[in-house]
C-alpha cells in the first residue's frame, strides 16, 4: 500500500492551473466520458469506488448522491464546500491554487450525475485571492463550454457560481452554509429534514467538500476498480495531508490514505526541529481527539486506524507538538476558538464552550484545582451530543481526550504554578473586533 | 451610493440566485470594498437596495467577523493566533506588532494607518505564523520580516 506514490489531486505539473495545460494533461476527458454515460451510471461508478467525503465526516460520496431524488419538480442544487476553517486544515486552498480545473470538472460531473443545473461554490471570505484564481478558471471553463448551456454539445446545461463567505467557521457546517448562501446568519438547521430532501430554498441539495469533488474526475478517468485499491480499502484514494506545528517541513502532502502517522511526521515532514520528542499530536484538525507522543507507533492515517487509536481522521490536518509545548495553553486556545465560533443557538454549546474556556484559562493562569478538572469533564460530557450541530462535539472532543490522556498536565499546574499578581492575559483573552 | 460598476454587478448576481436575500453577503462585500467599512447608513442603503428590512442586514453584518462595523486603518493587520500559528510563535508576533505600533490588540493607531486584530485560523497553518492584510497573506513571518513589512510594503 505504501508503494503507491502518484499524486492524483496535486500532481507536480507546471502551469496546471491554466486551462491549456490542464487540457494537455487529459483535462476534461472525464467529463466527456461522463456525458456519454447515463447519470446513474456515473453515480454508480463513484459509489463502487468507495470514495469517502474529505470534509471531515468521511461519508460515502456515491451513497450521498443517491439520496437526491431522481425526479424533482423543484430545482436541485450542489454546494461545494470551500469554507475550510477547521484549524490545522489548509488543503482545499491548494486545489484552488494548483488544480482548479480538476475541481470544476468534478463539480460538473457531479451535477450531471444528480441532474443538477446550478452549482454554488461557497468559499471562505478570507480566501479572496483564491476566489479570484478560481473565478478565472471558471470563466475559462465557461468559454470552452465545459460549463454553461449544452455542455460540449450535450443536452445537459449547468451553471456554476462562486459565493464568498465573510468570516464564520460555522458556515462550513452544511446547513449553516446553506443559510449563509440564502443571505442569512449562518445558523445550522435541525436535521432531519436532510439537505437531499430539503436544502437550499427548500430544494434537494447535496453538499460536498472541494477535495471530495476533485476526486471524481480521477475515478471516471481511471475507473472505480483502480481507485478502490489505493491506500486503506475502506477509505481508498489519496489524501491531502496538512501537517503543521512543530515539524521541519510543514505543508500539504498528497499520499495514499492509511500512511503511518510517524512516516508522515518523520519521513515527509522532516521530523521535529532539534530532534525533540513529540508530546502530542492532533491527527485530523483541531476538533479531533488528541494522541500522546508515546501512542503514535503503528497508527495509520485512515478512519478505522484512528478510530481504534481513539481519534478520527477528520480533515487529515495533523498538528504536532514537541515535548516543550505548553499543551494546556494550546487546549485553551482551541477551546477559545470553538467558543468564539459557536453560533449561539443551543445553550449547551453557547454556555458550555464559554465555561470550558474559562476553566482552562484558570489553569493557564495557574489558578486551577483538580476539582475544576472534574467540572470541565462534566461540562464537556454535557455539551457532547446535546446540540443542533457538531460544533458542540468538536469543542468537547479535544477536552475529553486531553483529560483522559494528559491528566498529569493538570496535576502539575494545579500544584506548582501559583498565580502571579502581575499575570497578563495572553492575546487571545483580549477583547478584539474591528 | 454604490458605483455604477457595483450596481451592474448586482444586476448580474440577481440572475444567479432565486431570491434577493441571497445578495445580502455579496452586496455587503461591495459596500465594504467601496467604503472600507459598513456604517449604519450603509446598512440602510443596502436594505433599501435589496428590499429587505435593515434589521436583517444588521443581523447579518454583526454575525460575520469580516464585516467591519467601525472604520479600520489603512492597513488592517489580521494576525492569526490559532493553534498552528500559536505553536510557531504567533503570540510573540502579535505582541511585537502591538508594541511596535503602540496600540493594543483590536485598536487603531491615532494616525489611522494601522488596525491590529487577532483572527482565527486563516487556512495557512503550514506557513505559520501568518497574518492577512487586505487580500494578501503574509506567511512564515518572523519578527524581522514584520519589521521590514511595517517600514516598507505596509508603510
Ligand atoms: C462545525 C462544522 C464545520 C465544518 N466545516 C467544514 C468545512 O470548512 N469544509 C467542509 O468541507 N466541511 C465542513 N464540515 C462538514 C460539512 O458539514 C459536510 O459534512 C461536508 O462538507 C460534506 O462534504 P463531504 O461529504 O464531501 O465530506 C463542517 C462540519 C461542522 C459540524
Ligand atoms: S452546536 Fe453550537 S454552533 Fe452548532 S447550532 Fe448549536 S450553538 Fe450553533
Ligand atoms: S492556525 Fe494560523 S493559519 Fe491556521
Amino acid at each position: 500500500m505504501s508503494e503507491f506514490n502518484e499524486r492524483l489531486i496535486l500532481p507536480d505539473i507546471a502551469g496546471l492551473h491554466t486551462i491549456e495545460v490542464y487540457e494537455q494533461h487529459n483535462g476534461y476527458q472525464a467529463l466527456r466520458k461522463a456525458l456519454a454515460m447515463k447519470p446513474e451510471e456515473v453515480t454508480d461508478e463513484v459509489k463502487k469506488s468507495n470514495l469517502r467525503g474529505r470534509g471531515g465526516a468521511c461519508f460515502p460520496t456515491g451513497l450521498k448522491w443517491t439520496f437526491m431524488p431522481k425526479q424533482s419538480a423543484k430545482p436541485k442544487y450542489l454546494c461545494a464546500n470551500g469554507d475550510e476553517s477547521e484549524p490545522g486544515t489548509f488543503k482545499d486552498r491548494q486545489i484552488f491554487e494548483q488544480n482548479p480545473h480538476l475541481f470544476i470538472e468534478g463539480a460538473v460531473i457531479a451535477a450531471y450525475a444528480m441532474g443538477i443545473e446550478t452549482v454554488y461554490v461557497y468559499i471562505r471570505g478570507e480566501y479572496a485571492k483564491w476566489v479570484k484564481m478560481l473565478q478565472k478558471a471558471v470563466d475559462d471553463a465557461y468559454a470552452k463550454n465545459y460549463i454553461g448551456k449544452n455542455v460540449l454539445g450535450s443536452p445537459f446545461s449547468v451553471n456554476l457560481y462562486l459565493y464568498k463567505g465573510a468570516g464564520a467557521y460555522i458556515c462550513g457546517e452544511e446547513s449553516a452554509l446553506m443559510n449563509s448562501l440564502e443571505g442569512n446568519r449562518g445558523y445550522p438547521r435541525v436535521k432531519p429534514p436532510f439537505p437531499a430532501q430539503n436544502g437550499l430554498w427548500g430544494c434537494p441539495t447535496t453538499i460536498n467538500n472541494i477535495e471530495t469533488i476533485a476526486n471524481v474526475p480521477v475515478i471516471l478517468n481511471r475507473g472505480w476498480e483502480w481507485f478502490s485499491k489505493i491506500g486503506a480499502p475502506k477509505q481508498p484514494g489519496t489524501l491531502l495531508y496538512g501537517i503543521s506545528g512543530h515539524v521541519n517541513k510543514p505543508g500539504v502532502y498528497e499520499l495514499p490514505t492509511g500512511v503511518l502517522l510517524s512516516d508522515l511526521i518523520h519521513r515527509y515532514a522532516g521530523g521535529v526541529p532539534g530532534n525533540k520528542k513529540i508530546k502530542a499530536v492532533i491527527p485530523g484538525g483541531s476538533s479531533t481527539m488528541w494522541l500522546r507522543g508515546e501512542e503514535l507507533d503503528g497508527v495509520r492515517m485512515d478512519a478505522d486506524s484512528l478510530k481504534a487509536a481513539g481519534s478520527s481522521i477528520g480533515t487529515a490536518g495533523v498538528i504536532v507538538m514537541d515535548e516543550d509545548t505548553d499543551v494546556l495553553k494550546v487546549l485553551a486556545r482551541i477551546t477559545h476558538f470553538y467558543h468564539h465560533e459557536s453560533c449561539g443557538q443551543c445553550t449547551p454549546c453557547r454556555e458550555g464552550c464559554g465555561w470550558m474556556e474559562k476553566i482552562l484559562n484558570r489553569f493557564v493562569a495557574g489558578d486551577g484545582t483538580m476539582a475544576d478538572v472534574d467540572l470541565l469533564l462534566d461540562v464537556a460530557n454535557n455539551v457532547e451530543g446535546n446540540t443542533i450541530c457538531a460544533l458542540g462535539d468538536a469543542a468537547a472532543w479535544p477536552i475529553q481526550s486531553f483529560i483522559r490522556k494528559f491528566r498529569d498536565e493538570f496535576e502539575k499546574r494545579a500544584r506548582t504554578t501559583p498565580r502571579s499578581p502581575s499575570y497578563i492575559p495572553p492575546p487571545h483573552l483580549v477583547t478584539t473586533g474591528a | 451610493m454604490f458605483t455604477k460598476e457595483n450596481l451592474d454587478k448586482l444586476e448580474v448576481l440577481k440572475k444567479q440566485y432565486p431570491t434577493m436575500k441571497s445578495l445580502t453577503l455579496p452586496a455587503l462585500w461591495m459596500a465594504q470594498e467601496q467604503f472600507g467599512w459598513i456604517s449604519p447608513d450603509t446598512m440602510k442603503y443596502v436594505g433599501e437596495l435589496l428590499e429587505l428590512p435593515v434589521s436583517h442586514i444588521y443581523g447579518v453584518v454583526t454575525f460575520y467577523t469580516m464585516f467591519n462595523t467601525r472604520p479600520v486603518g489603512t492597513h488592517h493587520l489580521q494576525v492569526c493566533t490559532n493553534v498552528s500559528c500559536q505553536l510557531r510563535g504567533a503570540e510573540r508576533l502579535a505582541g511585537h506588532i502591538c508594541d511596535r505600533l503602540h496600540i493594543k490588540m483590536g485598536e487603531t493607531t491615532p494616525d489611522k494607518r494601522y488596525t491590529v486584530t487577532e483572527v482565527e485560523c486563516l487556512g495557512s497553518c503550514g506557513t505559520a505564523p501568518m497574518m492577512q492584510v487586505g487580500d494578501e497573506y503574509y506567511e512564515n513571518l518572523t519578527l524581522d520580516r514584520v519589521d521590514a513589512l511595517l517600514s516598507k510594503e505596509l508603510k
